[in-house]
């Protein structure tokens, strides 16, 4: 039967094992954990290329950094799962897609790059705004639909943004936010400010008409955008072999170049994304293809595992996690111990739990904030409430 | 809400059997048999079972139908395909790949070749991608090519309105954009016995139709559906509730709505008729227009923003139609003109009391 063919192939594909990064280590005992001597490692499994040489597996990291990708990613996961309770709890309305599993690409995407540089996402935003400098706060209150929130807690789940910090969001519809990344990246090129665009999408969303519409358009006018595919190999319950005739992503810009990276790896996405940006500046358009995977179901109402295996979840959880990753590594470099390393989650649980708290503290939006943003300001039109006769307002 | 459904359930059994000759042809349906039929096998059931239901018939009935989009084959998200692969296998209902476009498109190529192609965009919301196909391509197929061609097979089922929480890219109701394109048909049921029944029509009308299902009822909508296939006339608007004083204009699940304001202002003497129009394009302009004639006064109410809506054109055409009758003039009690909002959905929505306060005022204009 065509499912189990599936489960049983896509085992072998899913579960590539952490690979013998340790082994390469000369282990010695480094007391501060917070050290920004070089460290070079080695990525869990080669880059493969497409029309591009790929870059080198060793990848250039410190301890600091190090630290700091299990810190940052330990506290998405812990994001994700309250956010998951919050939700279960009614406290989260609306539609809530959780990124836990993810995390790697959302934190090795930041370490190769800066503010200025611009990021665009779909709907499973959490962790990329996190990851952009947004805080727990923020992205409880939005969840919740406060004032605290980032979209002043109008925009929900789907809607989180970070102006400051170059990151434009948080769009619902599949696929749609690609070709804005374009325009992004055309206004950077304009700038000569030598900044990109990383325009993320799913890899149900690259079927979508309008990528291929990106595609032809960033490389045709050179434009610095790299369009991330998130492969996490279901769009919403189906299996990407199911819905691409070639669920190789990275090649599918054809006369674009493009890189499958390992996305649960985060020194791999780090590489990546440097390497991209340097091609990008000086080339015009690449794909990354990240391939990744999400723990829970598409979004609330799924629960993930109609589509899929329990085993094959578990397997990618023990396999491949790119938290357990990154804690085998500082703990194979000797960089922290394992008390350390329970100490700063525990640390981050306490975190998650008083931003919740003060997030449910924040008041609701006013009323009147339903009427404003629809236009600019003074634009002088008309809202029309229940009956035109009795209410009407001009739009603030 | 779902007692008064069930109201309107029992109504409607006994009003289908007086129901004229379909209007929409198909081959092999004897109303008659249905009659007969009718209320020996009902089945209570809710809007969602009711849906499966019918597309179980419509493949079952025809060997050229087809149902595909995105998660079919696994039930869909709202689990209204449920079953459909296991019985008629991969090759009649299939996934598509996220592609809205493509899905339309591909579905009146289908169609276009004789077959019925029941295609589902999973929520209203994301038919956007597919609009240009819809108004270019399907809406205008047999017009442009001289009768040669059409894809009136088509049938586009999308999940349509307000949920309680669903947000701004889960709620929409885009209904009124479609009502701009002739060539299309526009259909949305209030209930599960409508459901099936005006669903089976749309799939076996030889035009393109956009059905559009109230999300809301889903599962909240619970009646007594028969067991049997039976098809509800297109273009047919029906008065579920007869009253006196004022018309009330809607469809899908703001009827439900609308059933409480007009309950309340029977309370106070204002005796509400009830209009549930069932298609929007082409729409019944004469049961509208027969009831405002006798009423004198005519309210709309929808989910969809008012500026623009569809209760614009039913209020400019009978005040064209019924200008000297009018007491009052029309009055719309819709959704308020912003993105549909997340966290303020309860003051967005045309609620009961916003429609019992645009009765009383329209009453006592």
């Amino acid at each position: 039967m065509a499912l189990a063919k599936f489960t049983s192939s896509s085992r072998s594909n899913l579960l590539k094992p952490l690979t013998t990064v340790f082994s390469t280590s000369d282990s010695f005992r480094r007391p501060i954990s917070t050290s920004t001597d070089p460290l070079t490692i080695e990525t869990s499994v080669p880059f493969t290329s497409h029309k591009c040489e790929p870059p080198s597996r060793s990848v250039e990291t410190t301890p600091q950094e190090l630290i700091s990708f299990f810190k940052d990613m330990a506290m998405m996961r812990r994001m994700e799962i309250a956010a998951d309770s919050l939700y279960k709890a009614k406290l989260i309305r609306g539609f809530c897609h959780l990124y836990d599993g993810q995390e790697a690409v959302a934190v090795g995407m930041e370490a190769a790059i800066t503010k200025k540089d611009s990021i665009i996402t779909a709907y499973r935003d959490h962790c990329t705004f996190v990851g952009r400098g947004g805080t727990l706060l923020e992205v409880f209150a939005e969840l919740m639909g406060r004032q605290a929130g980032c979209s002043k807690g109008k925009g929900g789940s789907m809607h989180f943004y970070k102006k400051e910090a170059g990151f434009y969001g948080g769009h619902g519809i599949v696929g749609a936010q690609v070709p804005l990344g374009c325009g992004l990246a055309f206004a950077q090129k304009y700038s000569k400010d030598e900044t990109v665009t990383f325009a993320l999408y799913g890899d149900g969303a690259a079927n979508q008409g309008q990528l291929f519409e990106a595609l032809n358009i960033s490389a045709l006018w050179d434009l610095p955008v790299i369009l991330v595919c998130e492969n996490n190999h279901y769009g919403m319950g189906t299996a990407e072999w199911r819905a691409a005739k070639s669920p190789a992503y990275y090649k599918r810009g054809d006369y674009v170049p493009g890189l499958k990276v390992d996305g649960m790896d985060a020194l791999a996405v780090k590489q990546a994304c440097k390497f991209a940006k340097e091609h990008v500046l000086r080339n015009g358009p690449i794909i990354l293809e990240m391939d990744t995977y999400r723990y829970h179901g598409h979004s609330m109402s799924d629960p993930g595992s109609t589509y899929r295996t329990r085993d094959e979840i578990s397997g990618v959880r023990q396999e491949r996690d790119p938290i357990e990753r990154i804690r085998k590594v500082i703990l194979a470099y000797d960089l922290a111990t394992e008390k350390e390393l329970k100490d700063f989650e525990k640390e981050i649980r306490k975190e998650v739990d008083q931003a919740i708290a003060q997030a449910k503290e924040s008041p609701m939006p006013e009323p009147s904030e339903l009427f404003t943003n629809v236009y600019v300001k003074g634009l002088g039109t008309e809202a029309f409430g229940a009956d035109r006769k009795e209410v009407r307002a001009v739009l603030p | 809400m779902a007692s008064c459904l069930r109201r309107y359930g029992r109504r409607l059994s006994v009003s289908i059997c007086e129901k004229r000759e379909l209007s929409t042809a198909c081959e092999g349906q004897i109303i008659l048999q249905q009659h007969q039929q009718l209320q020996q096998t009902a089945k209570s059931m809710n809007l969602c079972s009711a849906i499966n239901q019918a597309l179980h018939l419509a493949l079952e009935t025809d060997p050229r139908s087809y149902v595909f989009g995105e998660d079919v084959s696994f039930g869909g998200v709202f689990r209204c395909t449920t079953g459909l692969t296991e019985r008629f296998g991969k090759n009649r209902v299939f996934n598509t790949p996220l592609c809205e476009q493509g899905i339309v498109g591909f579905g009146i190529g289908l169609a276009a070749m004789g077959n019925r192609a029941i295609a589902e965009i999973q929520f209203a919301d994301y038919i956007y991608p597919a609009f240009d196909q819809i108004v270019n391509e399907a809406a205008k197929f047999r017009y442009r090519s001289g009768n040669q061609y059409d894809c009136g097979g088509l049938t586009i089922r999308a999940p349509y309105g307000a949920v309680g929480h669903g947000g701004h890219y889960h709620s929409q109701s885009p209904e009124a954009f479609f009502c701009h394109v002739p060539g299309i048909k526009v259909v949305i049921p209030r209930s599960p016995l409508q459901a099936k029944g005006l669903l089976l029509s749309c799939i076996r009308d030889p035009n393109p139709v956009v059905f559009f299902e109230p999300k809301w009822l889903y599962r909240l909508a619970v009646e007594e559906v028969p067991e049997h296939d039976y098809m509800l006339p297109l273009s047919e608007a029906e008065v579920i509730r007869e009253g006196s004083d004022i018309t009330l204009v809607g469809w899908g699940a703001q009827l439900s709505v609308m059933e409480q304001a007009c309950t309340d202002a029977e309370k106070d003497g204002i005796s509400c008729e009830l209009i549930d129009l069932k298609t929007l394009i082409p729409w019944d302009r004469e049961t509208v227009e027969a009831s405002v004639r006798k009423t004198g006064r005519l309210l709309i109410s929808h989910e969809a923003p008012v500026t623009g809506g569809f209760g614009a054109e039913i209020s400019a055409s009978i005040v064209e139609r019924c200008f000297l009758r009018l007491e009052a003039p029309i009055a719309r009690v819709c959704g308020l003109d912003t993105p549909f909002p997340l966290v303020f959905e309860p003051f967005y929505m045309p609620t009961k009391n916003k429609i019992l306060d645009a009765i009383k005022s329209t009453v006592n204009y």
